[in-house]
């Protein structure tokens, strides 16, 4: 079968077959097949608690995440109670980004889950036809000649070669994608430590000039949005976000928060 | 036949769907090769779900080898074109 189907099965058979033509005899194929599977299985197991690390890890940073949003939130207040609003404004910026990597955090937890689940699964299914392995062999060496085993034996050592090939990519992909988060992780914990927090969006993959822009006016809205909020808290509504807070330079289209004294034409001034 | 599904199990198709498997496999490629990635999660997922929906899943203490092996169910769109074109899932 052609297409992307054919292509992975050449690969896969490629790579078995490679792995059997080591062994010369059908005595040594069997002891070899038979030991590489058992090593796989101590390999799958270790890739099965690096994905626990990391996923640990993940959580550790989850949980100073969730601290660094409280202590912010309490320095925008305090901020803002003694009249500094421009400090309370870096404090709540700070925040809106510690708290977009939360969320983004959540997600990279669970999908290590996942990967954690599939791990489990493709071990408990290499296990099973080890097992199963091990009977045949029994049975092939009682019940056939030499010749005859020797076919039966590869046989069976190409499935089982199979489905440790097949486990071998499971772990490639877990740990591709723990690399991944790692790399991340690291360079997030770095840039908490410095202070320097708003630099974690200039971390994010793939992003564009236009994603990140409209990120950044999101997360302004939000800001705003945080401050006016805290305001009304601390009884200072009246003096909603006017002067010099006014700043996002594109909100034109606030249908009532205009300051209505001056009748200027916003911005661009359609006809 | 015996169809793996990479980071699955393996199935037991009739000979006879082998036609139709060939179809959504080239409904993929089709995609791939155009470059249009909207469309290509459901088509390898309606590939992926014909084999477990028509085939019987081997025992896991059975022993057999696959006729054909379908990537994992996770692959991206830019990873079938790797598949497709280059070097592959596979590592060496």
């Amino acid at each position: 079968m052609a297409g992307l189907t054919g292509r992975m099965s050449t690969v896969v058979k490629a790579k078995v077959s490679k792995l059997l033509d080591r062994a010369e005899d059908p005595a040594e194929t069997l002891d070899y097949s038979y030991q590489k599977q058992v090593e796989q299985l101590q390999n799958v197991k270790k890739g099965i608690a690096d994905v626990v690390t990391a996923k640990k890890r993940l959580q550790m940073q989850e949980a100073t995440l969730k601290q660094s949003v409280v202590k912010l939130d309490t320095q925008a207040r305090q901020a803002l109670s003694s009249g500094q609003e421009d400090l309370a404004r870096t404090a709540l910026e700070r925040k809106n980004v510690a708290q977009t990597e939360l969320q983004g955090l959540d997600t990279q937890v669970a999908e290590l889950e996942d990967q954690q689940q599939k791990l489990t699964d493709s071990e408990q299914k290499l296990r099973a036809k080890i097992e199963a392995f091990r009977t045949k062999k029994e049975v092939i060496k009682a019940q056939y000649s030499a010749a005859e085993a020797q076919v039966r034996i590869s046989e069976a050592a190409t499935g089982v070669g199979e489905q440790m090939a097949d486990v071998g990519l499971a772990m490639q992909r877990a740990v591709d994608k723990t690399e991944n988060m790692k790399a991340r992780a690291d360079a997030v914990s770095e840039l908490e430590a410095a202070g320097t927090f708003d630099d974690i969006t200039a971390l994010g993959s793939g992003e564009d000039d236009i994603d990140r822009q409209l990120k950044s006016l999101s997360s302004q809205s939000a800001v705003d949005d945080d401050l006016a909020k805290m305001k009304a808290e601390l009884g200072q509504g009246g003096t909603a976000p006017a002067g010099e807070i006014s700043a996002p330079a594109a909100a034109p289209d606030e249908p009532g928060a205009a300051g209505a004294a001056d009748g200027q034409q916003p911005g661009g001034g359609q006809s | 036949m015996i169809v793996r599904i990479s980071g699955e199990d393996q199935y037991r198709l009739a000979d006879g769907d082998a036609v139709r498997l060939n179809e959504l496999d080239n409904a993929v490629i089709a995609l791939v090769e155009s470059g249009r990635e909207d469309g290509f999660a459901d088509a390898y997922a309606a590939l992926l779900d014909y084999v477990r929906t028509h085939g019987e899943r081997v025992g896991d203490d059975e022993i057999e080898t696959s006729e054909v092996i379908l990537p994992p169910s996770d692959l991206s769109f830019a990873e079938a074109g790797r598949e497709f074109t280059g070097e592959g899932l596979i590592p060496d």
